[in-house]
């Protein structure tokens, strides 16, 4: 059971940015010339990191660095990691498409991938002999597929278009027959990138469906690369993170999906304001020290889960405590429309005042009320006085956090729910009798 | 312990390479692809055409008869005891079946960069079923050049098959072998730079004319610029398959020289190899 099944050892992978061109003629010989004479290759020691975003400095970059892992028999290994943090170069390189730049793999099983759906189709034949020509290009014998034949045909959905050239099928309908053929193969090692999940709404749920049963059941080796964390976090037992062609994080899938979250997620997000004296935001002597929304129980640098209780904290300061200060908060989804606003105006149970002249406000959301996603917050700083309401000051936008998916139990389905709310009712199911 | 379990791994994935390396077992296990690659080459050509496999059989008969009439009847070449339809439709169908393993072979990593960007399968195969595919071509085009040659032996010319006709097999595993090899140089000199694949479809053309295909190399000896076509493997191969074939005497053939291409042929396919094994791993970035 705790066989190492696969082996990453130091394996990098270098890529050459820019076009090829007249200079990779010369580059070429360089390197050729370094070889004959016994050196090493020149062009090994540059390269920039693998960050998306920055202007290309040199011409070589690094799609993966040093990367060193290990994966049991039996295991499902999650692979996260933003768009270009080197995923699919992985993926290449453990389907041995390519080979690294320098270090090794070794596996014990064959690997075979769920991306390649559709290879090698050609347009001339007909569905079913495309099925046989692609289930033996992806390392299928004749008579694995003349088993599985059926099954394969009655998962595609295209009975009717079987001896057709695939030619004359629609694109979506090559895509379903790929599929089904890619998802019957039996190899070892299963590699499965959900994100490329393609087809009509009801074919992908089908296909992730059938991923994740693949993933889960029969206790098979699974790479599992996926940006959807509800299912990394239910498939998963162990998962690594890939930054910049980098092995981020390795180890346990939830620890994973936290370092993932409150790392990798590109913009900045901010569920904790601290202002210090001089730029406080205040108005008539109501000062505002600090804003923050946490998971109860939790640190702040944890993300929230669905199932946490999630508290809202503002720190004010006002000179004279008799104040009859007050908040109104409002919640937006990542569109920045509204979902609610609440208010401490006529519900806030108060302490006891002290001298310092500081308080807190402080809410509690109950436990799966949000959905998934982000949200953030503003805030409007009002006094009651003489009767009236009185804005002092308002900040748009002051708090920012997600909400990350709660473990769903296997066998459910582990798509996002629509809305960005999700709260649990309680519903109640009565037998009336016919009395 | 752990020495042991170091050993038993199924395969390893590095940037090292050996020279020369051909995974025989691994063929093996994939030869259901190699038969699927086969037959497609042979069914995808003339789908959707009215008729069909007849298009195997009116190439090399156009040009053998444009040829007849070039060669023969305005240039004079002498063909000696062989007809010269049949001597242009015999050089044409050798000469075809180098041809198409050359080009088919040299587009390999080319034509197949959707495939092999994304899945594992031994490369070999690729150029390995066009081979095997054409030589189906072939058998069908010889078929036709057995009935000439039976029509032409019943109306009178001195040509008989001899015991040499036996070679026939080799000649067309040593076009085989020159197709695999040139073709698998070729196609990894193009992979990164295709200058290459603009250059060989003219070569090919030109390299038919030096290489014995619509004249005999007797004609040539006295030619000053004869040494172009006799320091060509190729017309070797040619002018040795019309003789194993028609027993023609005119045609050169000689023990030593067929020793040489063999081993030419060898040492050429050998060369292909080492360089289709070099790149086959890492094309998929350069292509």
């Amino acid at each position: 059971m705790s066989n190492i099944i696969l082996k990453a050892e130091h394996i990098s992978k270098q890529y050459r940015l820019g076009l090829v061109g007249t200079g990779t003629l010369v580059h070429d010989m360089n390197r050729f010339w370094h070889r004959i004479r016994g050196k090493e290759d020149p062009y090994l020691k540059v390269g920039a990191v693998n960050d998306r975003s920055a202007a290309a400095s040199e011409d070589y970059v690094w799609a993966l660095r040093d990367i060193n892992f290990e994966v049991k028999e039996g295991e499902v290994l999650g692979i996260i990691g933003k768009n270009g943090a080197g995923k699919s170069t992985l993926l290449k390189l453990l389907s041995r498409v390519t080979s690294p730049t320098t270090g090794t793999i070794k596996s014990r099983g064959r690997i075979a991938s769920l991306l390649e759906v559709g290879t090698g189709f050609h347009p001339e034949l007909t569905g079913r002999e495309n099925i046989y020509l692609n289930g033996a290009i992806l390392g299928m014998t004749k008579a694995e597929i003349t088993a599985k034949i059926d099954e394969i045909i009655a998962f595609s959905g295209c009975e009717m278009y079987i001896d057709t050239p695939t030619k004359r099928y629609s694109s979506g309908m090559t895509v379903r027959l790929g599929f089904a053929v890619a998802a019957h193969l039996e190899p070892d090692i299963l590699v499965v990138d959900e994100v490329l999940a393609v087809g009509d709404a009801e074919f992908q749920k089908k296909a992730i469906g059938k991923m994740q049963a693949i993933s889960s059941g029969e206790g098979r080796t699974v790479l599992f690369v996926s940006h959807n964390m509800a299912s990394v976090s239910s498939l998963c037992s162990r998962t690594i993170v890939l930054k910049n062609g980098q092995l981020d994080f390795e180890g346990d899938t939830e620890d994973g999906i936290s370092h993932y979250l409150k790392n990798h997620e590109g913009h900045i997000r901010s569920n904790v304001q601290r202002w210090s004296k001089a730029n406080q935001p205040n108005d008539k002597g109501v000062f505002l020290t600090s804003g923050r929304i946490y998971g109860k129980g939790k640190s702040e640098d944890e993300p929230i889960r669905m199932d946490d209780e999630i508290i809202l904290e503002y720190q004010l300061e006002v000179d004279d405590l008799q104040r009859d200060i007050f908040v109104n908060t409002q919640f937006l989804d990542d569109n920045g429309s509204i979902l609610f606003a609440t208010t401490s105006q006529f519900n806030e149970t108060r302490s006891q005042s002290n001298e310092n002249g500081k308080c807190v406000l402080r809410m509690t959301i109950q436990k799966n009320f949000f959905n998934q996603g982000e949200f953030s917050t503003n805030l409007v700083v009002k006094e009651h006085v003489d009767g009236k309401n009185v804005t002092l000051f308002s900040k748009t936008a002051l708090l920012s956090f997600i909400v990350t998916p709660r473990p769903i139990e296997l066998g459910r389905w582990m798509g996002k729910s629509k809305g960005p709310l999700r709260p649990d009712f309680d519903w109640t199911k009565e037998f009336i009798s016919n009395e | 312990m752990q020495t042991q379990k170091n050993d038993n791994w199924l395969f390893e994935i590095s940037s090292k390479r050996k020279l020369i390396e051909l995974n025989f077992k691994e063929i093996y296990q994939y030869r259901d692809l190699l038969v699927l690659f086969v037959k497609r080459d042979i069914v995808t050509v003339y789908k959707q055409t009215v008729l069909g496999p007849l298009w195997f059989f009116i190439q090399p008969l156009f040009t053998s008869v444009i040829f007849t009439l070039v060669f023969n009847n305005i240039a004079k070449i002498n063909t000696g005891a062989v007809p010269p339809f049949l001597f242009n439709l015999s050089g044409i169908t050798a000469w075809n079946y180098f041809r198409i393993c050359l080009t088919g072979t040299s587009n390999t990593f080319r034509s197949n960069a959707g495939i092999f960007g994304k899945v594992y399968f031994p490369r070999f195969i690729v150029p390995l079923s066009k081979v095997i595919s054409n030589l189906v071509k072939l058998g069908i085009q010889f078929l036709i050049l057995i009935g000439f040659y039976i029509y032409y032996a019943t109306q009178g010319f001195d040509i008989a098959p001899s015991v040499y006709t036996l070679l026939i097999p080799v000649y067309v595993l040593l076009m085989a072998l020159y197709g695999l090899g040139v073709g698998m140089i070729i196609s990894t000199l193009t992979t990164k730079y295709r200058d290459l694949s603009i250059l060989l479809g003219f070569v090919m053309q030109l390299l038919m004319y030096i290489s014995a295909v619509p004249y005999p190399m007797s004609e040539l000896t006295d030619s000053s610029y004869g040494w172009v076509v006799e320091y060509n493997p190729l017309a070797y191969i040619i002018e040795g398959f019309r003789y194993v074939l028609f027993n023609d005497a005119m045609a050169y053939f000689s023990w030593e020289s067929f020793g040489v291409i063999s081993a030419l042929a060898l040492v050429l396919f050998v060369i292909g190899l080492a360089l289709f094994n070099r790149t086959e791993k890492t094309f998929i970035d350069t292509v």
